[in-house]
């Protein structure tokens, strides 16, 4: 007999038979579910309750980012990596200019340096925010997703005054950045970390003690280091699992290795563990963002680059450690204005091949909560 | 013609229930009476449950149709009743069209026995508990259905789990239940009852609220019932049958229009059956507070004032906002209405105030309040507690709440008891 665990949902040998007849039941998740966070399609296969297996099916979403790509030059690629992970745009930016940057061997200017970590950082805690809310309305906990909303409105009035959009901000240029610091920035972004963090400490009243909460998430969607690293996961799942690995500390790109930070790990590798490691890591976002804000050096915001952009023949891969994991950019150049491939490491889309692994042997409401742990944004996973 | 209102008019000096007294017509009236104040009450609890819980959570709820949104609730009933009735083609059809009908029935159907006074009660049985208790389990033979009947993925696993959650919730509810019945018989001729009013009265007798009686049994009783009512109606942090970002919308998710408001009159009036039960058993039902010590016509008059007073509040609250309602002259008409609202409340305090019907009310207002309490509750939850998962919801229901019902049974049991055990020792001892 075959195990149960190795079959696929696609297997079940009698598929023309309702679920009166079958002792298993095969239920399409999504692409339209209220807590499959965009159109992500997941076919379970149950016993009971009991996940047997399950199967993501993606690409509901997808828009050829990668395609489009090769088709424009690579300043107007620029805005289009913000259509990918949308609630964290700034950093998809920062990834592909500096990817870019790497390519025709120039650097941003220290004041740009300083402008763009102060707004990925801020972006950090935003998209945190946004997974905070999302999950915990996963999981039956309908409040807190107003609590960050209303928090993560002033990161994004400070995005909107800076570059005049809130989602899709195109905030950064290759070379540096367009815009200058309006007048008020450094007093805006002081004026939020002083506001935001005991809103950090509400979220974690509502939650972190809550016995239901601690049912819920404790022991949830277990995945060990080894088999992290082992499927490529990771981002705050990663480090919850006990692997200290985060890309502005292991590979300093920006100016990251002039702020003084903590990397958050967890033991468990639970959904508990990346809860808090992510709580730790809004807190530690908010250090860097005091840091920087207080440092920033006057000068020139853009770097000398050429109006055309011929980089070298070549290619270069560039890897930034985004809110969700490791957002990586392999660009190949041809010599001409426009790239010959621009391939893309959503963190999203690697995290998300785990959900089969944590979710195995658990229960419906599990995947749920799984779903929602690994934060993933369906722009970003189909691209 | 004489014969008549004679009938009608001799229920007026018996002090019995209209059901009890065999007066058909008072009792017809009863009915349509509890009929319309519970659906009232269900359209209030609508809008209540929005705005309180938007408040929670930082927002206003709604604003747009009429005055602070207070005309919402009718809005989304004429949007449910003008809906296309859908059927699902896969459906089972009769079955389908059958169990909201049942759900509400047994929702509605309880309200005959709930004590809204001495002699406000549609009936008296000598049942009475066992009745509602009764009555109300059977919805979940229409949520069943209901589930079956979709013929769909979703509905079945929400009304299985919800069969699973209503029957071992229901155990510990009857547990507690019979505590609260057995500390009825502590009185000098030790007959006890499972009739509701007389719940109540022997309440009045002993002198206490049966939550404080025998400290902390009383306590404990009540909780392990607020805590199995709140799964029993399924709602937050029990809400698993139909726990949205699982199952989309459970057991009625193939429901819509007309059919799936009766599904939410359902939870909202079972809401308040469940509340009007605590109330009864727990929290002394009609009676006002302290009706024992505080005594005599002073204090007759300060508790009479309440109801009164509870619509001026109202009408006060309204006046206010009429104030701070926007100066611009699209909102005139909103303006005039929330003051004119503010009106009709001041004048049923008016009328709340005059002698005879303050005397009148006091009982049904009392109950209601209790109840009312009951209901933020209700609100509270949901704006509070994440859901539990399914296994860890039965958990909670058989491996704490049904031990801590037996051995609170047991101990109630010995407390009542502990005169007569006491002799039997010493007869031993002798």
């Amino acid at each position: 007999m075959t195990d149960p665990r190795t079959l696929s949902p696609f297997d079940l040998d009698t598929p023309e038979k309702t679920y009166l007849d079958a002792n298993e039941l095969v239920i399409n998740m999504g692409p339209q579910h209220p807590a499959t966070h965009g159109v992500l399609r997941v076919i379970l296969r149950l016993d009971g309750e009991k996940v047997l297996g399950l199967e993501c099916v993606i690409g509901y979403l997808h828009r050829g980012v990668e395609k489009i790509a090769e088709n424009r030059t690579y300043t107007m690629f620029n805005p289009y990596v913000d259509r990918m992970d949308y609630v964290a745009a700034v950093s998809n930016g920062l990834g592909y200019c500096e990817a870019v940057e790497k390519l025709l061997s120039v650097e941003a200017p220290p004041r740009a340096q300083y402008i763009r970590v102060i707004l990925t950082e801020l972006n950090r805690i935003a998209s945190h925010q946004l997974w905070l809310g999302t999950h915990a309305l996963d999981i039956g906990a309908i409040t807190p997703l107003f609590y960050t909303f209303r928090d993560r409105e002033e990161i994004l009035k400070i995005f909107e005054k800076y570059c005049g959009a809130r989602l899709t901000t195109h905030a950064f240029r290759i070379g540096g950045l367009q815009y200058e610091a309006y007048d008020g920035f450094e007093e805006d972004v002081r004026k939020f970390c002083k506001f935001v963090k005991p809103k950090i400490d509400e979220y974690e009243e509502l939650l972190t003690t809550n016995r239901i909460w601690l049912e819920r998430t404790k022991g949830v969607g277990v995945i060990s280091g080894k088999d992290c690293i082992a499927l490529g996961v990771t981002g705050p799942v990663l480090r919850a699992s006990g692997v200290k690995w985060d890309i502005r500390k292991a590979l300093p790109y920006a100016n990251y290795k002039n702020f003084d930070f903590e990397i958050p790990t967890g033991q468990n590798g639970d959904t508990y563990d990346r809860y808090i490691v992510r709580m730790i890591e809004m807190r530690q976002s908010l250090r860097i963002i005091e840091q920087a804000v207080e440092g920033i050096p006057e000068g020139p915001i853009m770097a000398k680059v050429p109006k055309v952009m011929k980089p070298p023949v070549g290619e270069v891969y560039h890897s930034i450690e985004a809110p969700k994991g490791e957002l990586g950019y392999f660009i190949v150049s041809d010599g001409s204005t426009q790239p010959y491939r621009v391939r893309v490491r959503p963190p999203s889309f690697v995290n998300l091949q785990a959900l089969d692994l944590m979710c195995r042997d658990q229960l419906v409401a599990d995947v749920i909560a799984v779903i929602g742990t690994l934060d993933i944004v369906l722009g970003e996973v189909d691209r | 013609m004489h014969a008549i209102v004679e009938y009608i008019s001799s229920y007026l000096q018996s002090n019995q229930t209209p059901g009890a007294a065999g007066n058909f017509v008072w009792a017809t009236i009863y009915i349509l009476l509890v009929f319309v104040g519970l659906s009232i009450a269900v359209i209030c609890m609508n809008w209540l449950e929005r705005k309180i819980l938007a408040h929670m959570q930082v927002r206003l709820g709604p604003m747009r149709v009429g005055p602070h949104g207070l005309l919402q609730p009718i809005a989304d009933a004429l949007k449910l009743l003008l809906k296309e009735d859908i059927i699902p083609a896969e459906a089972d059809a009769t079955v389908f069209w059958i169990a909201p009908f049942i759900v509400v029935l047994a929702a509605f159907t309880v309200f005959v026995v709930v004590p809204f006074g001495p002699t406000h009660a549609i009936t008296d049985m000598n049942i009475g508990i066992l009745f509602m208790l009764g009555v109300s389990s059977l919805a979940v033979l229409g949520i069943v259905t209901a589930g079956w009947a979709s013929n769909s993925h979703y509905p079945l696993i929400g009304a299985l789990r919800s069969s699973a959650q209503m029957v071992s919730y229901e155990v510990a509810m009857g547990l507690a239940v019979v505590s609260a019945i057995m500390m009825t018989s502590a009185n000098a001729e030790g007959t006890g009852t499972l009739s509701m009013i007389g719940i109540v009265q022997a309440q009045l007798e002993q002198h206490e609220w049966f939550l404080f009686k025998y400290f902390p049994l009383g306590i404990v009783a009540f909780g392990i019932f607020a805590i199995a009512m709140v799964a029993e109606t399924n709602r937050a942090p029990f809400d698993l049958p139909e726990a949205e970002s699982e199952l989309t919308a459970g057991f009625h998710t193939e429901y819509s229009g007309f059919r799936w408001s009766l599904f939410f009159l359902a939870e909202y009036s079972a809401m308040i059956a469940v509340s009007s039960i605590a109330v009864t058993l727990w929290l002394g039902g009609w009676l006002r507070p302290f009706p024992n010590a505080l005594t005599g016509p002073t204090w007759d008059l300060v508790f009479s004032l309440f109801p009164g007073l509870t619509f001026l509040f109202l009408a006060a609250l309204c006046f206010y906002s009429t104030v701070r309602m926007p100066k611009h002259p699209l909102f005139r008409i909103q303006t005039m209405g929330l003051a004119g609202f503010g009106v009709v409340l001041a004048l049923i305090a008016a009328i709340l105030f005059w002698g005879p019907a303050r005397v009148r009310v006091q009982d049904i207002y009392w109950f209601s309040a209790k109840v009312a309490g009951f209901m933020y509750l209700y609100i509270w939850y949901r704006g509070t507690f994440p859901r539990y998962r399914f296994d860890q919801l039965m958990k909670v229901g058989w491996k704490v709440l049904l031990p801590t019902g037996l051995a609170l049974l047991i101990l109630t049991a010995i407390v009542g008891m502990r005169t007569e055990i006491l002799s039997m020792f010493q007869e031993g001892l002798r």
